[in-house]
């Protein structure tokens, strides 16, 4: 699957295309298909996404996993800070990035 | 288009040759510098211009500053225009090595640029504007 | 250290207006983010991994604790409560919004601090000795030239949308504290008949090409340095490289045609611009030299009572003569096993202000080894000052030793990088825990960094360790015997990479070999550079 994801203009947070607007869960992140640059040009255009771009991604039963460690990491937060990430709470939220 | 202009004297809209051109027929009395061109190439003739138009393809490349201060340098009190992928935020850098004029591709916005050409009222460092550096205010 | 006139203050208030002016235009949408980013690079915001960063200059790695504690209350009020000190002496912030930038810049300016030029296509930060004005053999204190350089370098016109990146260090030693050899330029600081004047090198740099500067002049007197360095700037913005961001660089140009035809290019140039007066008289460098003047100086000679067995353990290893008798030069270490290299809570920022306030006469300095120095401490106050620091989890006493690792933040942080960096760090550190262990070790510099962009320094790690991307997998390559100090050398890598656990192992073999064949008092990379890799090759491969 591919993903569109980028980060906020204002807040700078990583964000992923949802299909209808934009969420910081990567598990709200749609699949974009063929039409992922015409999406990102509209975003991008409207500022309602900064320094976009598509990547891949593999569909599991807890959401999208993107294909590469650094959109993983994105997607979370720091693996050596893990109280700065999306998930503090929980002590296994990092085995997904490896 | 010229929009921006910070000299008293006419507008001299003669066609600009290139450099090479120049200096095969003198002729000219307009040239134009691409960013690999020497500007000192033109310092024998520089009484002759009225028009000196430096070329910035892409804004980030930063050699046409180099170029215009070597000009003024070397006495050349004519028009130095820059042209091209010319924004708002490097006109106050391109006034302080001797431009005078610009020929943006780009439209601008003329608040944001007599904004962006009045935030500093002083400078450290002598270039090719009358600016006096922040040393010398200092020491008189 | 020096203090703002109030020139130097309209220069930064005016930074942050006309910041906040661009900031706003982006917004608006007036601005796209391809003409914005070179604007607020050279604020030194970039866009990271997680939100955007921002680095803060501290010029010449120098600060009191007012601005020391103005950069705990930035990272409490605008980011996650810490900061990151740089191996260009700077700190940086991680979680910063872009709404928020222009005030912590105005915050920042009510205490003279600014994130000018720390990123960008221009001079950036001049970084020096992190020992000046205490080091007995500094020939004068480095830092009034490389305060006379910042103000020429800030808002330099013409140098502004340079090739790539522009770093300059300045020492006064012959003993190198500040890698100045791997700098665009370095300056070396000597006495020539009396007269001070700066040996020029230039074409240093690490990234994907390493390379040490060759000296381009043995001599420039202060009163030519400016017109000498604009010189030097303008090859390099004419005819530096700008069809590939990886052959940019001012080394490659000096590589590429020979360092006699820069010298000669420099030369010719010189002579020209020696006539447009750009050079201050000797006046300013004087009236900036008043500001490093010695502090009053009051302890009488009293060596520190080393009964506590911490307190003198840390005292061997992390206190450093002073040339005042009497005083003691402290450096803290920011590199706490297992913890992060460089971090540091805005709790133990304020106490390091604290301490310099009561114990250093209100002067803190950052190295480039990421860790923080104390320069004047009285000998009779380092006992406390120790306790202090251990009550705040910074009294490591691992300066130089293998946990006193740097490493850049790596793929955790950075969105150049190709590997984690940090776990790394932390998983030697922990190997490495016993600390009887790391003193039989002894003096150890391992440098880590996540991509070949170098910013950890593993080219000039007597152990580097390189973070590389192999087919989607993190990948550690080994290099040997890099120095950073005067006797500067480029590592080399010593065969295939390793996982993060095989790395970890490898760097365990090699100190282990080195344990087996030191003569002396050898380190670790005198012991490499006797024996050559062939013995460590064995064991880690073998």
């Amino acid at each position: 699957m591919k993903l569109l994801t980028g980060n906020d203009l204002v807040s700078g947070a990583v964000t992923w295309w949802t299909g209808n607007g934009w969420s910081i869960h990567v598990e709200d992140a749609a699949d974009v298909g063929e039409h992922g640059e015409a999406i990102l040009h509209a975003e991008e255009g409207a500022r309602r996404v900064n320094a976009p771009y598509i990547i891949d991604a593999l569909p599991t039963e807890n959401g999208p996993r993107p294909a590469h460690i650094k959109d993983r990491i994105r997607a979370l937060g720091p693996t050596v800070r893990t109280d700065l990430t999306l998930k503090p709470a929980d002590p296994t939220a990092g085995d997904w990035i490896i | 288009m010229v929009e921006f202009r910070y000299r008293a004297d006419e507008v001299t809209e003669q066609p600009s040759v290139t450099l090479d051109a120049f200096l095969d027929q003198s002729n000219a009395t307009a040239v134009r510098l691409e960013p690999d061109d020497d500007a000192r190439a033109l310092i024998p003739f520089l009484d002759r211009l009225t028009l000196i138009e430096v070329a910035f393809p892409k804004f980030r490349d930063g050699r046409g500053y180099s170029a215009a201060r070597i000009l003024r340098e070397a006495g050349y009190q004519g028009e130095l225009r820059a042209q091209g992928d010319v924004l708002v935020d490097q006109m106050a850098y391109m006034r302080r090595c001797g431009f005078d004029s610009f020929a943006p591709e780009a439209s601008l916005n003329p608040d944001a640029v007599a904004r962006a050409l009045a935030f500093y009222d002083h400078a450290y460092q002598g270039a090719a504007d009358s600016a006096v550096p922040i040393w010398k205010r200092r020491h008189g | 250290m020096y203090k703002y006139d109030n020139y130097d203050q309209a220069m930064v208030d005016a930074r942050v207006a006309e910041f906040r002016d661009q900031i706003n235009r982006r917004i608006a949408g007036e601005i796209t983010e391809d003409q914005f980013k070179p604007l607020r690079l050279m604020n030194g915001l970039y866009l990271q991994l997680h939100a955007y960063m921002l680095r803060v200059a501290i010029p010449y790695g120098t600060l009191d604790s007012r601005q020391m504690r103005m950069l705990a209350h930035i990272a409490r009020k605008y980011d996650r409560d810490y900061g990151h000190f740089t191996t260009r002496q700077n700190i940086q912030y991680n979680w910063i919004k872009l709404e928020d930038c222009a005030d912590i810049l105005e915050e920042l300016a009510t205490v003279e601090m600014h994130a000018i030029q720390t990123s960008g296509n221009c001079i950036r930060n001049i970084s020096s000795d992190q020992y000046a004005g205490a080091a007995a053999d500094e020939v004068t204190d480095p830092r009034p030239w490389a305060e006379l350089l910042r103000q020429w370098s800030t808002f330099h016109p013409e140098f502004s949308y340079l090739p790539r990146k522009f770093k300059i260090a300045v020492i006064a030693s012959s003993e190198d504290r500040a890698a100045m050899r791997l700098h665009d330029i370095g300056l070396e600081l000597v006495r020539k008949d009396g007269e001070l004047g700066a040996r020029v090198f230039v074409g240093g740099g690490m990234g994907r090409t390493p390379m040490i500067a060759p000296e381009i002049n043995p001599f420039v007197k202060a009163d030519d340095l400016l017109s000498y360095l604009e010189a030097c700037l303008r090859v390099y913005n004419r005819y530096g490289r700008r069809d590939n961001m990886y052959k940019a660089r001012i080394k490659i140009l000096i590589h590429e045609i020979g360092a006699d035809e820069y010298r000669r290019q420099v030369a010719e140039e010189f002579a020209h611009v020696k006539t447009l007066g750009i050079d201050p008289p000797l006046a300013e460098l004087e009236r900036i030299s008043a500001f490093f003047a010695p502090p009053a100086y009051d302890a009488a000679n009293a060596e520190p009572d080393r009964n506590d067995p911490d307190f003198a353990l840390w005292l061997d290893q992390n206190v450093k003569p002073h040339k005042q008798a009497g005083y003691a030069i402290v450096n803290i270490s920011l590199k706490p096993i297992g913890g992060i290299p460089g971090d540091a809570t805005s709790a133990q920022i304020d106490v390091m202000a604290d301490l310099a306030e009561k114990y250093s006469f209100d002067e803190l300095r950052v190295t480039h080894a990421q860790n923080i120095v104390l320069p004047y401490v009285a000998k009779r106050d380092l006992y406390a000052a120790w306790q202090a620091l251990r009550d705040a989890e910074l009294a490591d006493a691992n300066l130089d030793l293998i946990s006193d690792i740097i490493a850049c933040p790596g793929l955790d942080y950075c969105s150049l990088a190709n590997a984690r960096s940090i776990p790394v760090a932390q998983k030697i550190a922990t190997r490495f825990a016993d600390m009887d262990r790391q003193r039989d070790l002894g003096e150890l510099k391992l440098k880590i960094s996540g991509c070949i962009n170098a910013c950890g320094h593993h080219h000039a790690g007597h152990i580097g360790i390189l973070g590389v991307d192999k087919k989607g997998v993190e990948n550690y390559q080994l290099t040997f015997g890099g120095s950073g100090a005067e006797d500067v050398s480029i590592g080399k890598i010593i065969g295939p990479g390793f996982d993060e656990d095989g790395v970890v192992d490898a760097v365990e073999k090699a100190t282990e070999v080195y344990k087996a064949l030191r003569e002396g008092d050898e380190r670790f990379v005198d012991t490499y550079r006797r024996v050559g890799l062939e013995p460590f090759k064995e064991a880690i491969y073998g």
